[in-house]
């Protein structure tokens, strides 16, 4: 459609700018009377946490590569003087380090409200779907920033990594060659990473702009799960949400904050702080704890190709959890069953972690084996089934039938019509 | 109120899963465990502690300098141990560093406070040509680079003593109960009065361990004291701002019935 937006801004400038491109129209709807609904809790801050956090990641990512230097023979000196030399470098690189923990640990707990209260069914498939890309797309960036310093433990979890593709039949190691621009993990392999490294949070960009579109046309769950039935269920986002978000973000800042200055290498391993060297592998071959639980899955499988595959299985079967779960209740609140079983996956994830810092013998190949077992009965028996059977509890009839015992009540200042919401 | 209960629930999940991890993620380095030592540095406001700091430069230049390089440390480095200006311009004169002379050729010159410390070895290979074989780490971040930090240098330097009955040692190796495998090539460096201390303290080898750990703690992390007054300031002022964010949260809230 051709012609002018009727802007109703009434800064001139604004309202000349607005009709000809409206973005402020936009961000109004969107950010500014976007219907939410009324009772969500502090799990619904961690989308905006994990925004702020990528935004956090390229400002300091880019300052970084302004003196870092990705050359297998300068890249750890190069790091050092970012951390002496370069005028608060050291505070850039412990934040930019530092954040990739919290980036993770926000993003975690943001997957986990998702499994609580059922974000992932009908209509969020495609929303969830997104999500899991986005989670893919932050441990292919995590682990090639992490080879960037180029310590021991950038070296040998490099290593370890690629070479998993040599489990592919036939091709694998050529891939792997391919993968390495040479015959080992070198100069090349650090360089193709800084660029990519550079590359996919830009990307990443665009995956959450896709991610927050698809939420703007469902909705947002919330912690009852049922559906926004009316304007008396929901708030605009602003001031409600953005302020509560605003609690959420200096909360956050706190924690990490404290990581940044008073613990900085809390997350860190020792032998990152050796230089890479080709020819001493260090006793043990450990992955930044956030890949902990996978890396647990992939070493609890005897065959080398079907630990792989079990391990990007672990991702995968994330990707069709929306076709998993056949029960039609979301929240855990209304399912009872499912809540325990819910527990018991996150008691199996925390043991994998445990697990995948340790070396694989003994009582842990087994606890491994157990919680692996375990965390595919989950989505593939345990789900599926139990969507059959469970006896859920009575859902409320509406959320401010539940809020407001009696019925809504009248709207708090300009709520819109539509039902929809925030991310 | 239940949704706070259960956050709580999860965040100590996730806290005491990640202390699990952390402290089962470190390999068993040390052979012993390490004996714990009080640093000044500990803690969220813990300084260096200066003349402990001065006191380890010493046995560093007298001692360990002559195997391990300090690459990444300049000698300006040194103000933050409180030697002034004057003293770091005749420290680092004391050194000569390589460079090229007026004619081109290589020549040697002092060292100024802008240069990096001198090394004691052009490159690997002479080192191990000198030390039969044996390459001494460059020690910039060692404390950063070992389990135990501070506690493990510390640990190593006074862990020397004769093998134990039966065990069979490597051509030129020593045995240190501290050590990984417990033969290490570096020869026992510290004895008792191996260096005169200028500020006459008595030189017993644990001192000059305790010494020279602190100042390699310096060196590692010689942004620790300015990055934890900063880190003070940004906490209040985040404490406060939560603070505030919330009240008006409440303040917007109150109209909800919710
Ligand atoms: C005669 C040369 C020499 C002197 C002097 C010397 N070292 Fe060493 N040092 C070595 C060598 C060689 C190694 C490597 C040992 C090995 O890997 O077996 C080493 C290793 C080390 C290590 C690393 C141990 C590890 O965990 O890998 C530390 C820390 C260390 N030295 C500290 C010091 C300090 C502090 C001093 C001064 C008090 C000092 N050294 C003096 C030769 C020396
Ligand atoms: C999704 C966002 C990002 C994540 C999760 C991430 C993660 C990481 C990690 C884990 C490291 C290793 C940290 C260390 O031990 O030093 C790292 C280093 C680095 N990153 Fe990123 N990063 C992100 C975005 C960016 C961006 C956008 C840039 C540049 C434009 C960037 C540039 C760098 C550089 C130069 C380093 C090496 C310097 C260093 O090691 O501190 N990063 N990144």
């Amino acid at each position: 459609m051709v012609g002018l937006h009727k802007s109703e801004f009434a800064n001139p400038v604004i309202n000349w700018i607005d009709t000809r491109l409206p973005i402020f129209t936009m961000m109004q709807k969107e950010y500014g009377v976007f219907p939410t609904p009324k009772n969500f809790n502090y799990f619904w801050n961690f989308g905006a946490l994990a925004m702020v956090n990528l935004v956090i990641m390229i400002v300091t990512g880019i300052v970084l590569a302004m003196n870092y230097k990705p050359d297998a023979a300068l890249a750890f000196d190069s790091v050092q003087r970012i951390m002496r030399d370069v005028n608060f470098g050291w505070m850039i690189r412990y934040v930019h380090a530092n954040g990739a923990s919290m980036f993770f640990i926000v993003t975690y707990i943001h997957l986990f409200r998702g499994l609580y209260y059922g974000s992932y069914k009908m209509p969020r498939e495609l929303l969830w779907m997104i999500g899991v890309v986005i989670l893919l797309l932050m441990m292919a960036t995590a682990f090639m920033g992490y080879v960037l310093p180029w310590g021991q433990m950038s070296y040998w979890g490099a290593t370890v990594i690629t070479n998993l593709f040599s489990a592919i039949p036939v091709v694998g190691n050529s891939i792997v060659t391919w993968l390495w621009g040479g015959f080992a993990v070198g100069d090349a392999t650090l360089n193709r990473f800084f660029s990519l490294h550079y590359l996919l949070p830009f990307v990443l960009v665009g995956v959450v702009f896709l991610h927050v579109a698809a939420l703007h046309i469902t909705g947002s769950n919330n912690p009852l799960g049922i559906e926004v039935k009316g304007p008396q269920d929901t708030l605009p986002f602003h001031p409600y949400y953005t302020v509560k978000d605003s609690v959420g973000i200096c909360v956050f800042l706190l924690v990490f904050a404290v990581l940044v200055f008073f613990v900085p290498n809390f997350f860190s391993s020792p032998d990152n702080f050796i230089p890479a060297n080709p020819l001493a592998t260090p006793a043990e071959i450990v992955p930044e704890w956030y890949f902990l639980p996978f890396y647990a899955i992939l070493r609890s499988v005897p065959n080398k190709l079907g630990g792989v595959m079990m391990m990007f299985g672990s991702i995968a079967v994330l990707f069709v959890l929306p076709w998993l779960d056949t029960s039609k209740v979301r929240s855990c609140k209304f399912r009872p069953v499912y809540r325990q079983f819910l527990f018991l996956l996150v008691i199996a994830v925390i043991t994998l972690g445990t697990v995948g810092a340790h070396r694989p013998e003994g009582i842990w190949v087994y606890l491994g084996r157990v919680a692996t077992l375990y965390y595919f009965l989950h989505f593939l028996v345990i789900l599926p089934v139990l969507g059959k059977l469970e006896r859920t509890l009575p859902l409320p009839e509406s959320i401010s039938r539940k809020v407001l015992p009696g019925g809504g009540g009248p709207l708090p200042g300009g709520a819109a019509a539509k039902p929809m919401e925030k991310m | 109120m239940r949704s706070l209960v259960l956050a709580s629930h999860v965040l100590a999940a996730l806290g005491l899963a990640s202390m699990g991890l952390l402290a089962a993620g470190t390999p068993a380095r040390a052979q012993e465990a390490l004996p714990h030592q009080e640093w000044s540095f500990n803690g969220p406001f813990g300084p260096f502690d200066r003349a402990a700091a001065q006191r380890g430069y010493q046995v560093y230049k007298e001692v360990c300098s002559n195997c391990h390089s300090l690459k990444a440390a300049y000698y300006r480095d040194l103000a933050g141990i409180g030697l002034s200006a004057e003293q770091i311009k005749a420290t680092a004169a004391s050194v000569t560093v390589p460079d090229i002379g007026p004619d081109g050729a290589p020549a040697e010159r002092p060292a100024l406070p802008s240069d990096h410390f001198r090394s004691p070895f052009p490159n690997e290979l002479a080192a191990r040509a000198a030390l039969n074989g044996a390459l001494p780490p460059d020690l910039s971040v060692i404390e950063l680079a070992r389990e135990g930090g501070a506690d493990y240098v510390d640990a190593l330097l006074t862990g020397y003593s004769d093998p134990p009955a039966g065990m069979k040692m490597g051509d030129g190796m020593n045995y240190n109960k501290y050590f990984p495998g417990n033969q290490i090539a570096m020869p026992r460096p510290l004895q008792d009065g191996q260096v005169t201390y200028a500020d006459g303290t008595p030189a017993s080898t644990a001192q000059e361990a305790h010494d020279v750990a602190t100042f390699l703690a310096y060196i590692a992390q010689p942004e620790m004291e300015a990055r934890k007054r900063m880190g003070v300031k940004v906490v209040l002022f985040l404490i406060f701002l939560t603070g505030i964010t919330y009240a008006v949260k409440r303040k917007v809230w109150s109209d909800v019935d919710h």
